[in-house]
């Protein structure tokens, strides 16, 4: 039995308060494979937060079908942790709290929480930290609080929503390099969602190229490389030419919603 | 050091009624006041009646607080209550709170039952504005981490909702507090036996102006340091806001 997700035809209508639906799925078909690394790739507006929402939980599906490991969602679900961009820390609490939250969710004895919550703080490397509240931290050290927060009650599937959209270029490729490391250690089937095409093929193993509203899987690319994951990668030739084949799919889709976007 | 121009404007206080500039009728010099408050506070009417206006204000502002945030917080969270209780706040919120003592005093008595209820009325408003705004303005993302961590709706209400509008919350109840006295002194000046608005209605009526102006001075010292001590505690509870 795979614990593998399936997206089966999913279309999604966004209805806003004031104005006109807007289709931002139509007949999205994927599939992620247990303990893969899946990046969503298209331009903004295209729907793939959108659609990594409704495998969250968050949104109600209502045309097609999502199923984890052969069970249709229904609602959130502590099977699949979510990373957003905006960290989505509870600010009321200290980085220790915050990490503790999901655990106290899941009513583990105390001492065990406690553990786990260690743990996790040298996990992302915030000893020193654990009383400090969110406010007091950098972007770069909120979303360590924030893996740490989702990867504490152990998900199978990790959702990351642009996690590291918000952080400066040089804090963003070490959290690529924590990211890795934290998942060698810890497998876990991963979904991805982002706009920039050399994080993609760095992180993932496949990456799916969506295009523009409304959002369609417009081609899937293997981005595994020879040899362990790490920066080498990211120098060789092999790299360069899949970011530019993929750079080349997703310009075109950029180029179609900005237009789109103009009245 | 903020405080510091008060002083002279207590020494032309004291100055003014002693150079025959306004009758000591009018205008009490300020150490007849002071010896009046001294009076008062020996007698033991200042702890009378401060005790009972401070009993029915607590009363009034407690309840005011918890029936606020609970409608505040409900209008946020269950579209139906919003749609049955905003437009009736719509057609309340111009009205003067005050203007609601005369019928609290119809439907609840001359006693402490319709000042308490004229302190809820008024107080009630800003903490349904604060909680409601507080609440409707917490970040879906919040909401998602919650009941992806395991956290069932009701949960999510407290450990979350609640928190996050806790800063609109206080600033609403900070609100409150200042209406709050003005109401129940207003309540108090119109009717009433106890309490610091009917000491100082029956001073004035009596003729007794240094003892009428020691009560207004001590409500308004009593209001001044209790919205500072609100900041204190509001600064403590939100000092997670760095």
């Amino acid at each position: 039995m795979t614990s593998g997700i399936f997206f089966h035809d999913v279309s999604h209508t966004y209805r806003p308060p004031h104005g006109r639906p807007v289709l931002a799925l139509e007949r999205v078909s994927l599939e992620v494979r247990e303990r893969e690394f899946l990046a969503l790739l298209g331009p903004s507006g295209c729907g793939k937060s959108t659609l990594l929402y409704l495998l969250g939980g968050f949104l109600p599906i209502e045309v097609g079908g999502i199923t984890v490991a052969g069970k249709p969602i229904a609602g959130p679900g502590s099977d699949r942790g979510i990373v957003f961009q905006n960290f989505a820390l509870y600010p009321w609490k200290t980085v220790r709290q915050n990490i503790l939250y999901g655990l106290e969710k899941q009513k583990r004895p105390r001492a065990e929480r406690e553990r786990r919550a260690r743990e996790l703080i040298e996990l992302v490397h915030l000893r020193g930290f654990e009383n400090s509240y969110p406010a007091q931290l950098s972007g770069g050290m909120k979303q360590r609080v924030a893996i740490a927060r989702t990867l504490a009650v152990d998900p199978a599937i990790l959702l990351m929503d642009e996690p590291f959209g918000a952080l400066d270029a040089q804090t963003r490729a070490l959290m690529h390099e924590e990211l890795l490391a934290i998942i060698g250690r810890t497998p876990k089937t991963v979904v991805f969602v982002t706009h920039d095409v050399r994080e993609a093929v760095y992180l993932a193993d496949r990456v799916a190229v969506m295009s523009a509203r409304p959002g369609r899987i417009k081609e899937i690319v293997d981005t595994t490389f020879a040899g362990a994951k790490g920066p080498e990668i990211a120098r060789t030739s092999e790299f360069a030419e899949k970011v530019e084949h993929l750079w080349g799919l997703v310009r075109g889709e950029a180029i179609l919603a900005q237009e789109r976007r103009e009245p | 050091m903020r405080y510091l121009p008060l002083l002279p404007l207590a020494v032309a206080w004291e100055a003014a009624p002693r150079l025959g500039l306004v009758s000591p009728d009018v205008l009490p010099p300020v150490s007849a006041v002071l010896r009046a408050w001294l009076r008062l506070l020996q007698d033991g009417d200042l702890a009378v009646h401060g005790l009972s206006s401070l009993q029915n204000l607590a009363a009034g502002l407690a309840l005011g607080i918890v029936v606020g945030v609970a409608l505040g917080v409900s209008m946020a969270w269950y579209s139906p209550v919003e749609i049955l209780i905003n437009p009736l706040i719509r057609v309340l919120y111009p009205l003067p709170r005050s203007a609601l003592i005369p019928v609290m005093i119809l439907w609840f008595g001359l006693g402490a039952a319709s000042k308490i209820a004229a302190v809820f009325l008024g107080c009630l408003l800003p903490v349904v504005m604060g909680a409601f705004n507080g609440a409707r303005g917490v970040e879906q993302v919040l909401i998602w981490s919650a009941l992806a961590a395991g956290a069932k709706r009701r949960e999510v209400l407290w450990e979350v909702v609640l928190p996050a509008a806790m800063p609109e919350i206080l600033a609403g109840v900070r609100n409150a507090l200042a209406l709050s006295f003005i109401l129940l002194v207003a309540a108090e000046l119109i009717t009433s036996q106890r309490g610091m608005g009917y000491l100082i209605s029956s001073f004035g009526e009596g003729g007794a102006y240094d003892a009428m102006f020691a009560a207004v001075l001590t409500v308004s010292a009593v209001g001044f340091f209790a919205d500072r001590l609100y900041l204190l505690l509001m600064g403590l509870a939100l000092r997670w806001r760095g």
